[in-house]
């Protein structure tokens, strides 16, 4: 019972999706629409099961002391502050349990909720994504070195579309006549942009959308069923 | 009151700027310090999220506003508290009933999604006349695209062995993959780089004020 009625149901949910397709009157219509508020409602708890989660692992590494739990504190008392401040007053046009808090969002200038978003967690966001462009530098240092074709390719078509797009590009190949437009370096990136990389933007959606085809109807028929975990 | 706030934001936004970019030198207590308060934040960002604009208005209005027409949505409600239950070992098993849902919409949803989207448009918009191209430039351009297309999707056939003319094929399938690789890395590195020059940008203007923003 613990796994064959998942199995069914994961079958049944399926084939009513994939029926509602191509038989898209009552009853299939109506009930795949349902089946994608339900699908909506549980991914909701099945986000605050992982907001859980973190926190009672979180808790875990406080309790028994484990490396850096210090700084496992500051995480869990983040969280409480930022879901507190959510839960009171709100978020945007939402009303919190305590309403809009105007006075307390008169001062800040935000709904405290926002203020924390707008002044701390997206400056840390961006300065987390930008501190990869240091990285990613020292990996195109790595990746770039010409030794095979394919490597060669990988690098000219990289520094082809950066310097593309940018006013250097377009500085170094600006002499150009009009009849060798084509080697103007904005054409060109936007040459390899629209046909050889969608080319291979293109084989790759075909694999990968095969591949999911073929994972989801392993998961309808029930072949694939780690989903329920080991027994 | 207001503007003390907001230069206190942008002080913090500073500060915690730093603390991210300190990790260049090496890993220290001020980037774990913001490592770990953004991830805080972010868990308690997703979970408002998740109450005020899914559960919300998806569950908890219809409910209350018009039950007799909604009851049907108790369903889902008892589903959601029973996948809640994967934090308690012993009965860990009751969140299989509501998982096989959301598994099971998954399948059928992204079934349907990818054979249209990934299968079907792509081989269309690959199904071109060549010829038909304004310049020679896209008649060579359109030429390699479909080229392209056929030979990268022979690279991803592992049922047969890539020798003789698949394996031709699938080598210059691997030549578009790499133009096409490197040109996504070039547009990542781009999109990095922008969010860097944003970064100084809000240090030398918002913060140090000596440019204009």
């Amino acid at each position: 019972m613990k796994r064959k009625i998942p199995l069914l149901i994961t079958f049944t949910v399926g084939i009513i999706l994939i029926i509602s397709e191509f038989i898209p009157h009552k009853p299939f219509g109506q009930l795949s629409g349902e089946l994608e508020i339900w699908f909506l409602i549980i991914s909701g708890f099945a986000i605050l099961l992982g907001q859980l989660s973190l926190f009672k692992v979180n808790i875990l590494k406080i309790k028994y002391k484990q490396r850096d739990w210090q700084f496992y504190t500051i995480t869990l008392i983040s969280f409480i502050i930022m879901v507190t401040l959510g839960f009171l007053w709100g978020t945007g046009k939402s009303a919190g349990m305590l309403g809009h808090g105007e006075a307390i969002s008169s001062m800040l200038g935000y709904k405290p909720f926002d203020y924390l978003f707008h002044n701390i967690y997206q400056h840390l966001q961006a300065t987390m994504f930008s501190l990869l462009a240091f990285f990613i530098a020292s990996a195109a240092y790595r990746a770039f070195i010409g030794r095979t074709v394919e490597s060669n390719l990988l690098l000219a078509s990289a520094v082809l579309v950066m310097l593309g797009n940018t006013t250097l590009g377009s500085l170094l190949t600006g002499w150009l006549p009009e009849s060798l437009n084509f080697l103007h370096l904005p054409k060109v990136s936007e040459f390899i942009m629209t046909f050889p990389t969608t080319a291979g933007q293109r084989a790759i959606m075909i694999g990968a959308g095969l591949g999911i085809i073929g994972s989801s109807l392993r998961i309808i028929l029930g072949i694939e069923r780690s989903y329920l975990g080991g027994e | 009151m207001e503007q003390f706030f907001a230069t206190l934001g942008i002080w913090l936004g500073a500060l915690f700027t730093f603390a991210i970019f300190s990790f260049l030198y090496k890993d220290n207590p001020f980037y774990k310090t913001a490592e770990q308060i953004f991830v805080g934040l972010s868990a308690g960002y997703w979970s408002v999220y998740t109450i005020f604009f899914i559960l919300i208005p998806n569950l908890y209005e219809p409910l209350t506003q018009n039950f007799n027409a909604n009851w049907i949505k108790l369903i889902p409600a008892i589903l959601g508290i029973m996948m809640l239950l994967r934090l308690i070992p012993k009965i860990e098993w009751v969140s299989r009933f509501p998982l096989s849902i959301v598994i099971g919409t998954t399948s059928g949803v992204f079934f349907l999604r990818y054979l249209k989207s990934d299968v079907l448009n792509q081989l269309t918009a690959t199904m071109i006349n060549p010829f038909l191209g304004e310049s020679w430039v896209i008649v060579i351009g359109k030429i390699m695209l479909i080229i392209g297309t056929i030979c990268g999707v022979v690279y991803f056939y592992f049922s047969k062995k890539h020798i003789g003319a698949l394996g031709v094929s699938a080598k210059i399938g691997i030549y578009f993959l790499m133009v096409s690789f490197g040109a996504a890395f070039g547009y990542t590195a781009m999109a990095r780089i922008s969010l860097l020059i944003g970064r100084l940008q809000f240090l030398l203007g918002d913060w140090l004020g000596i440019i204009q923003p």
